[in-house]
């Protein structure tokens, strides 16, 4: 460890102004190597819609096959070779495809891409910091994430193909190589990247707390930090404290794996030769996997939760309801969320008493949720809503998390869940709350601050075709699932038309195929928007949605060190929008009582 | 919306920013946060050990008729009571207990490096700097030791059902019990064995530095105290470590 990465600098304010007087930096320390968080913000950007298109690519053809199970896909063989034989896609492949899938949208998009982009921008930007804490820890974070990335990406061209054992990849079917193709090669690929992808998750959140505690300006008090912070900040904490334990868990498995112990294993025949293992037991997985992959859908959401309500504050032009509510449910929902992991496990025989507990700890977190949607609905009630391609996102975000919310409750009795488990209705609940949502989420911050990330704006039309397109393709692919989830259609199976009592489906399957082949598609209209806009795109002012935070106070191209004067000091919360007696309809935190006396509140005076 | 020409100041409690508010700086906060999440780490595992254990038998007979089976757990005296030089004395848990006391005083040498940090002493570093080291490497020699006794086996080793005698343990057999017993000795022992080893690497790097009067010319010893912080952890791993393995 080299001594400069955490050396001290002792008013880290100032520690970068130097930097402000140009050293030239050449181009590999200017846009590779970089410690500049806002350059790390964008490798995550640019990593995560790689990362999406390809996730969604390979749902794309997992639904082809779905959609029409007796058609050949001849077509399909220039680009997959032997997966696809005699226009059949290999069984052992679609599972190869439905785990890749999950774990490159959970982890790879969604946490990585999400929490990864929208952390590195913001926190610097809207605490008024010059940077994160350790920006070489930062960079770090990032290089490793990558080579997390070639690896699980390297992984899906190797002839056994990628890990086929689903993204929760349970013992002892993921721990035995010989069981499927896709527990060979693939699946120690698949524990190797997530190895490093835990150690970059690790430094990324360890940097983003210490940078929330220590590098706050001047008044910039816990109470003042905008939504955003406070997510973002709760989704470190999680990750800290939820991905070690995956790291346990995946250890423990590679030694299974690799090594012969029996951690995870017992008793096992496989092809009829039985195997040495003793003592194991795969239960003992799912406990650990699931102590991170409860938090997990969290380290998903929170960070949009946050994105969420600052859009929607922002061009509702009314001050966030119930500011103080909003963190209280965001603390809520993380505090539960560490104790309600057993919900993935009512059918694996625990006791009735325990998933009792567990049940009634699950449906608890549907109180702090339902504030969070009643407080976003409130804060649009009779606001001046301006609908931005980003505001549109932002309000069927909460349309979907509430579809997806309701279903929740439903699965989270432990009584209904023994009929709804593993059914196509788990996969529509969580595909709608966290999966569109969360999508919803990142496509609002990215809508939103593209013009402080590339100092132009997107083009609002393409944006609105984005966004119908999404929006509809995401409840006409996931609405009916619900459906054929009651009927008790399982998840990850190939193919149903064996079953006679699924044959009513396959109108409703093609349906749910088209609709993803069309979402899918809309995404190419986003894409095509994104890259042109950052070329081409209209100049962007300084402050283009007239929003109170402070990164609106940079320059259009904030530069290394963010604010090329002093920091701005902070001296009131960020949601004073449409303040009654205030010149604009916006006063930024960064504007002192004393100028606003004509809009101070009786309690505010004495701040004046 | 200008910022200069205000002449309030703004807030400047605790927590109102530009300052720290937990009066550490941001290094120092990292160790912290990394260390909880590494106990979260240790703690997976020995959450694992307990249930392991849990769904194994206890040995109920008589403590003087015990005899190694993979049908019980077996009585941790009874396993670990071999020391150096003395081939076939039975010396229940000797060993590890002397190999704790190492790792306990490294801790003290650690603080006393730590303390010699703040008064700027750079002799006094280098000095407890170097007995910590010495310690630390000590007990990996300890554990280097420990291991290969399980691993080679008593002379006695055990018979198996169909007559063949085993000897000693790897990931696979297990003379002294349940082959889980010997899985997760190796594991978690020696996932806190490379704790150990990161640490004194650490400590070896920061004894050049300090030799070369990084610290020194930096104004403060801090680098000490976060790998003093590290250390501490590690020490206190090894305590639950030990209590799960040796004592229950």
């Amino acid at each position: 460890m080299s001594t400069t990465d955490i050396s001290i600098s002792k008013d880290v304010h100032h520690a970068h102004e130097e930097h402000d007087h140009h050293h030239d930096q050449n181009f590999f320390e200017k846009y590779i190597f970089s410690q500049d968080h806002k350059v790390i913000a964008k490798q995550f950007l640019f990593a995560g819609i790689f990362w999406g298109f390809v996730g969604g690519f390979l749902s794309i053809l997992f639904r082809l096959q779905l959609g029409w199970p007796e058609a050949t896909f001849t077509f399909l063989e220039p680009i997959l070779g032997k997966w696809v034989e005699n226009g059949k896609l290999d069984p052992e492949f679609y599972l190869a495809l439905v785990t890749m899938h999950g774990t490159i949208m959970v982890f790879f998009v969604l946490t990585a891409g999400l929490s990864g982009t929208f952390s590195n921008f913001l926190i610097p930007l809207q605490i008024g910091a010059r940077d994160m804490a350790s920006g070489f820890m930062n960079m770090l974070s990032f290089w490793i994430f990558f080579l997390s990335s070639i690896v699980m990406f390297a992984s899906l061209f190797i002839e056994t193909g990628p890990a086929g054992g689903g993204w929760t990849v349970y013992p002892p079917l993921s721990a035995l190589p010989q069981a499927i193709s896709g527990s060979g090669t693939g699946m120690t690929m698949w524990l190797i990247s997530m190895a490093l992808f835990i150690v970059s998750q690790l430094l990324g959140g360890v940097n983003y707390i210490t940078t929330v505690i220590n590098l706050r300006t001047k008044g910039m008090s816990m109470t003042k930090l905008p939504l955003t912070i406070w997510a973002f900040f709760l989704t470190a904490i999680l990750g800290l404290l939820s991905f070690p334990v995956l790291f346990s868990a995946a250890l423990l498995l590679i030694f299974d794996r690799s090594f012969g112990t029996s951690f995870y294993l017992s008793d096992i025949f496989i092809a009829g030769e039985a195997l040495s293992n003793t003592g194991g037991s795969p239960i003992l997985f799912q406990h650990l996997f699931w102590f991170l992959g409860h938090p997990e859908v969290y380290i998903v959401i929170l960070p949009t939760f946050g994105i969420v309500s600052e859009v929607i504050t922002t061009n509702s032009r009314k001050p966030i309801f119930g500011y103080r509510a909003m963190i209280g449910s965001m603390l809520g929902i993380s505090l539960l969320s560490f104790v309600v992991w057993a919900h993935h496990m009512f059918v694996t025989g625990m006791n009735p008493f325990l998933g009792s507990v567990f049940m009634f700890l699950t449906l608890i977190i549907a109180v702090p949720s339902a504030v969070k949607v009643f407080n976003w609905i409130a804060t649009l009630w009779r606001g001046n809503i301006r609908f931005t391609t980003s505001m549109m996102f932002a309000i069927a975000f909460v349309s979907l998390f509430i579809s997806g919310g309701l279903t929740g409750i439903i699965l989270g009795n432990s009584a209904l869940d023994i009929q709804l488990h593993d059914t196509y209705f788990v996969i529509a609940h969580f595909h709608l709350v966290m999966g569109a949502a969360a999508f919803f989420g990142m496509f609002t911050g990215i809508y939103h601050w593209f013009p402080k990330m590339f100092g132009r704006m997107m083009d609002e039309k393409m944006g609105y075709v984005h966004f119908w397109l999404t929006f509809l393709s995401a409840y006409l692919v996931f609405m009916p699932m619900h459906y054929i989830g009651i009927a008790g259609f399982p998840r990850r199976y190939y193919s149903w038309t064996g079953f006679e009592a699924f044959n009513t489906f396959t109108d409703m399957n093609t349906f749910i195929s088209l609709a993803a082949i069309m979402g899918f598609t809309a995404q190419f209209v986003f894409l095509f928007n994104f890259i042109y806009s950052i070329f081409k795109g209209r100049r962007a002012t300084a402050n283009p949605w007239h929003s109170n935070t402070l990164e609106w106070t940079t320059p259009v191209n904030p530069g290394h060190g963010n604010w090329p004067g002093e920091i701005p000091a902070v001296y009131r919360w960020p949601y004073d929008y449409s303040k009654p007696g205030a010149a604009e309809d916006y006063i930024p935190q960064t504007v002192p009582y004393s100028q606003t006396q004509s809009s101070n509140l009786p309690y505010e005076k004495d701040l004046e | 919306m200008s910022t200069s020409t205000t002449l309030e100041a703004p807030k400047s409690g605790t927590w109102d920013g530009g300052n720290e508010p937990l009066k550490a700086s941001y290094g120092k906060l990292m160790m912290w946060f990394f260390l909880l999440s590494d106990a979260f780490t240790f703690g997976a595992f020995l959450i694992v050990y307990g249930l392991s254990r849990h769904k194994h038998m206890p040995y109920t007979g008589e403590a003087e008729a015990f005899t190694f089976s993979t049908e019980w757990w077996p009585i941790p005296e009874k396993v670990f009571n071999a020391f150096p030089g003395f081939h076939g004395v039975d010396l229940p848990l000797a060993f590890v207990a002397l190999m704790t006391m190492i790792l306990i005083l490294s801790s003290v040498t650690m603080v006393l490096a730590v303390e010699a940090g703040h008064r700027m002493d750079k002799n006094d570093v280098q000095k407890w700097l170097l007995w910590t080291i010495l310690f630390g490497g000590t007990f990996l020699g300890c554990q280097a030791w420990e291991w290969a006794h399980f691993i080679t086996g008593t002379d006695e080793g055990m018979v198996l059902a169909d007559g063949t005698r085993i000897f000693g343990a790897n990931l696979t057999m297990n003379q002294y019990g349940p082959p889980l017993f010997a899985d997760l000795f190796f594991f978690i022992t020696g996932f806190h064995g490379t704790h150990v080893f990161s640490g004194v690497v650490l400590l070896i790097m920061i004894f050049i530095n300090t030799v070369n009067g990084v610290y020194h010319k930096r104004g403060h010893y801090e680098m000490v105290e976060k790998v003093g912080l590290y250390w501490h952890f590690v020490d206190l791993v090894w305590v639950f470590v030990f209590t799960f393995f040796y004592l229950i």
